[in-house]
C-alpha cells in the first residue's frame, strides 16, 4: 500500500516512526476499530479522514495509551514507536505520553494561569533547571502555538479566560512545550477562526521539521494543504492509506471519493 | 404542568400578530406564574418556621444567660475569723457573721424586714461553708471589704424570670412566701440583681440540686476533643477512601458492592453506631468509658460514609477532559489527581467534611450509649491526653441531660445550651463558606 518510493526516507534512519499492526478497539461489545495497519512515518504530517464516529479519534487515542483510561476500552494488536511495542506489559504509558503529546479535540486548559499551564509539562519532566530556563520554554511554546502576542501582558491570567481558539492554541503549545517526538492532534482547528487556522497549519508545518505529526480533521482541504500521508477511516476500517495527493485526486476506493466528493459522512 | 401536547387547535402558527398572545402562550405562561407561586409559597412557609423556631429557642434560652445574684460587700475581721474558727459549729458560725453584717446593710438603707438563718439558706444555700474555704484559700483578704456575689436560690432566680410567682408558689423547705418579701426588699435595696451569667458559659455540669451553678463549658470542650478526633480521622482516611474509588479503582462487581455499602452505611441510623462503639471500644478493646476518644472513634464512623459521597461527588463533578489533559502532557495518574483533580475539588470535599463535622456535632444518641451523659463532666480537663480519656460530656449529650431534668430550671439551661450548640454550628457553617470561597477563587 506505502510502496511510493520516499526520497527523503533514504536520508533518514527511522524512516517509519509508528507501525501499527491488525489493531482491534473494542468498547465492550462495540468493535470500533477493524483491522487497522498502518505506518506513520517520522517527520511528516499524516491526516486522519473519515466521517463521524468511524473511530478516528478512538485509533488516536490509541497511539499514546490514552484509551488506558477508559475501563470498558480493550485494545489488541501490536503498536510500535521505534520498534517498540507500546503496549508491552514493561512500558509505562506515562513514559509513552511525554514522547507521544496529544491535542484534544476539545480545549481543555487547566483552570490554571497561561503560564502554569505551559510550564506543567515541562516542571514535571524536569525540562527546565531554573525559572529562567522555564520562562524560555514557556515564551517558545507560546511563540510556535501563534498565542504569544496575544497574551504575553497576561501570562498569569487564568488559561480559561480566553477565547476558545486562544484555549486550542494554548493547547497545543502546551503540548509542543514537552518536546515530544509524535503530536497527536484530534481536529485541533475546529475551533478555530480562518487565521488562527493558518497559524496552527503554519505551526504544523514547522512541526513536520522534528517531529512526527498525526492530526485529525473533518476539512478536506486542510488534510490536503499539511499533510503528506492520508488515510481514511470508514466504520472503524482503515480504508485507504496514502500519499494525500493521490488520494485526493486518484483515490482506489470508491468509498473514499464519494467521501471526498461529499457523498457520504 | 409542561404541556408538550400537539397542536390540535385550529389556529395557525403563521399569520399571527406578535402582540396578540394566542391560547397556548397564554396557558403557558399562567401555569409559569402557578410554579411560581408555589415556590414562593413554599419558601414563605419555609422561613416561617425558621422565624418560629428561633424565637422560640432564644425567648425559652435567653434566660439561661443570666442569673438573679446577691452582691454583698462583706468585712470578716481576724477577730471575727479567730472566734468562728474556736466554734465547734464552724460554718455556722460564718453564716451568722454574714447575716448580721446583711442586717446591719439593710437596716443602714432603712429596710425592714425580718429574716432568720432559714430563710438566708433557702435563699443563697448553705453559704457558711463557701464563706469559710474562700477565707481558707485566700487568706490576705481578711479584715478587707470584699463583694461576693452569690448566685441565688433557682426558686428565686425563677421568681425574677417569672418562672415562680407569689400566686403558684407552695411554701416549701425550697422556698416560703414570705421570703419573697426579703427577696423583694433586697432587689429595691439594689442588693439583689440580675447579671450575667457567665459560669453557664464556662461551668461545668452541677448536680440535680443546683441548677444555678450549670454550665456548658465542660462539654463544650469534650465536644471539642471528639471533633478533633473525627478530624483528624475522618478527613485523610474519607478523602484517601474516596480517591482510591473514584480514581483508581477497577470498575468490578466488588468495587460497586463497596459502594453500595458505603451508601448505605450513610443511612444507618446512629443508635446503631453507639453500640457499635459500646461493644468494640469499650468492651471490647477496653478504651475509657465516657471517653471523648471513644465519642471521637464512633462519630468517626458516623462522618465516613458523609465525607466519602460528598468527596467522591466533587470529585466526580471534575470535568475528565481535565485528566485527560494531564495525561496528556506525560503526568501519571496520581500527579494528575493531586495536581489537579484534588484542588478544583478541594471547595466540595472541605464543604462536605464541615457538614459531616457539623452532624456530628449535634449527635446525641450514640453518645448515651458510650456513656458521655452530661453529669460526667466535672469540669475541664486538666491535660490534652485528659482531655481525651477523662470522662466528659459533649454539648448535646449535656443539653439532653438537662432536658430531662425535673427541675425547671434545669429546661431553661437546655434551651440556652441548643443557643450556644446552634452558635457552633452557624460559626462552622460560616467557615465552611469561607473556605469554599477561598479555595474557588484560587481555582
Ligand atoms: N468512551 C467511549 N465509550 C464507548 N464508546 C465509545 C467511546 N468513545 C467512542 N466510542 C465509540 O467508538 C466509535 C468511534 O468513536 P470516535 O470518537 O473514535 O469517532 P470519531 O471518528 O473521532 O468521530 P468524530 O469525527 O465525530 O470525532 C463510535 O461508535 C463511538 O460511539
Ligand atoms: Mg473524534
Amino acid at each position: 500500500m506505502f510502496d511510493t518510493p520516499n526520497r527523503e526516507a533514504s536520508v533518514s534512519q527511522t524512516d517509519i516512526k509508528i507501525n501499527a499492526r491488525d489493531v482491534q478497539v473494542f468498547y465492550g461489545d462495540n468493535h470500533a476499530i477493524k483491522d487497522v495497519s498502518v505506518d506513520i512515518e517520522d517527520k511528516t504530517v499524516t491526516a486522519f479522514i473519515g466521517p463521524s464516529g468511524c473511530g478516528k479519534s478512538t485509533f488516536l487515542r490509541c497511539l499514546n495509551r490514552m484509551n488506558d483510561t477508559i475501563d470498558i476500552c480493550r485494545v489488541e494488536g501490536t503498536i510500535l514507536l521505534d520498534g517498540e511495542d507500546i503496549y508491552d506489559k514493561s512500558v509505562d504509558p506515562v513514559q509513552l505520553r511525554a514522547k507521544v503529546g496529544m491535542v484534544f479535540q476539545k480545549p481543555n486548559p487547566f483552570p490554571k494561569s497561561i503560564y502554569d499551564n505551559i510550564a506543567y509539562g515541562p516542571r514535571i519532566h524536569g525540562l527546565a533547571r531554573n525559572k529562567a530556563e522555564l520562562d524560555e520554554i514557556v515564551e517558545k511554546s507560546l511563540r510556535r502555538g501563534a498565542l504569544w502576542d496575544e497574551v504575553k501582558d497576561r501570562l498569569h491570567a487564568p488559561g480559561t479566560g480566553l477565547s476558545g481558539g486562544q484555549q486550542q492554541r494554548l493547547c497545543i503549545a502546551r503540548a509542543i512545550a514537552t518536546e515530544p517526538e509524535v503530536l497527536l492532534m484530534d481536529e485541533p482547528c475546529s475551533a478555530l477562526d480562518p487565521i488562527a487556522t493558518a497559524q496552527v497549519e503554519e505551526l504544523i508545518d514547522e512541526l513536520k521539521q522534528n517531529f512526527s505529526v498525526v492530526i485529525v480533521t473533518h476539512s478536506m482541504q486542510q488534510a490536503a494543504r499539511v499533510s503528506q500521508k492520508t488515510a481514511f477511516f470508514h466504520l472503524g476500517n482503515l480504508v485507504e492509506y496514502g500519499e494525500t495527493g493521490q488520494i485526493f485526486t486518484k483515490p482506489n476506493d470508491p468509498r473514499t471519493e464519494s467521501y471526498i466528493t461529499g457523498r457520504i459522512g | 404542568m409542561t404541556d408538550a401536547t400537539l397542536n390540535s387547535g385550529g389556529e395557525s402558527p403563521k399569520n399571527r400578530s406578535l402582540h396578540t398572545l394566542d391560547v397556548r402562550t397564554k396557558r403557558r405562561n399562567r401555569a409559569e406564574s402557578r410554579f411560581k407561586a408555589y415556590g414562593i409559597a413554599a419558601i414563605l412557609v419555609g422561613i416561617f418556621f425558621l422565624v418560629v423556631l428561633a424565637v422560640s429557642i432564644i425567648r425559652s434560652g435567653a434566660p439561661a444567660f443570666s442569673r438573679t445574684v446577691v452582691d454583698i460587700e462583706f468585712t470578716l475581721t481576724q477577730a471575727q475569723l479567730d472566734e468562728a474558727e474556736s466554734q465547734l459549729f464552724k460554718t455556722k458560725a460564718y453564716q451568722t457573721m454574714f447575716i448580721a453584717a446583711l442586717k446591719e446593710k439593710l437596716d443602714a438603707r432603712g429596710l425592714d424586714v425580718a429574716f432568720d438563718d432559714a430563710a438566708i439558706e433557702r435563699l443563697l444555700g448553705k453559704i457558711g461553708g463557701d464563706l469559710r474555704s474562700f477565707y481558707a484559700a485566700n487568706p490576705d483578704q481578711v479584715g478587707q471589704a470584699v463583694s461576693f456575689q452569690l448566685p441565688a436560690s433557682s426558686r428565686v432566680d425563677g421568681y425574677f424570670k417569672g418562672r415562680v410567682s407569689r400566686d403558684t408558689l407552695q411554701d416549701s423547705r425550697f422556698l416560703m412566701k414570705t421570703d419573697l418579701d426579703l427577696v423583694d426588699a433586697l432587689h429595691d435595696a439594689g442588693i439583689v440583681r440580675t447579671a450575667f451569667n457567665s459560669t453557664f458559659i464556662t461551668g461545668a455540669d452541677s448536680g440535680v440540686d443546683n441548677p444555678g451553678g450549670a454550665g456548658l463549658g465542660a462539654s463544650v470542650v469534650g465536644s471539642f476533643f471528639m471533633m478533633l478526633v473525627v478530624l483528624v480521622l475522618s478527613l485523610p482516611i474519607g478523602v484517601a477512601a474516596s480517591i482510591y474509588l473514584e480514581e483508581f479503582a477497577p470498575k468490578n462487581r466488588f468495587t460497586d458492592l463497596i459502594e453500595v455499602n458505603i451508601s448505605n452505611l450513610a443511612a444507618v441510623p446512629s443508635i446503631v453506631f453507639g453500640i457499635l462503639g459500646l461493644a468494640v471500644f469499650i468492651q471490647f478493646m477496653h478504651l475509657p468509658q465516657s471517653a471523648p476518644l471513644v465519642g471521637g472513634l464512633v462519630l468517626t464512623l458516623m462522618t465516613l460514609p458523609t465525607i466519602i459521597i460528598s468527596t467522591r461527588a466533587s470529585l466526580k463533578s471534575v470535568p475528565p477532559s481535565i485528566r485527560d489533559a494531564a495525561l496528556g502532557v506525560g503526568a501519571s495518574k496520581m500527579q494528575a489527581v493531586f495536581h489537579h483533580v484534588l484542588p478544583l475539588a478541594m471547595p466540595g470535599i472541605l464543604t462536605g467534611t464541615i457538614i459531616g463535622l457539623a452532624q456530628a456535632l449535634g449527635e446525641t444518641a450514640p453518645l448515651l450509649l458510650i456513656g458521655m451523659v452530661g453529669f460526667v463532666a466535672r469540669g475541664y480537663p486538666e491535660t490534652v491526653m485528659a482531655g481525651f480519656t477523662e470522662p466528659n460530656s459533649a454539648m448535646p449529650a449535656q443539653i439532653y441531660t438537662w432536658a430531662a431534668r425535673a427541675d425547671a430550671s434545669f429546661y431553661e439551661k437546655a434551651w440556652g445550651g441548643i443557643i450556644i450548640l446552634l452558635a457552633f454550628l452557624l460559626a462552622m457553617n460560616i467557615i465552611a463558606i469561607i473556605l469554599r470561597r477561598r479555595f474557588e477563587r484560587r481555582w
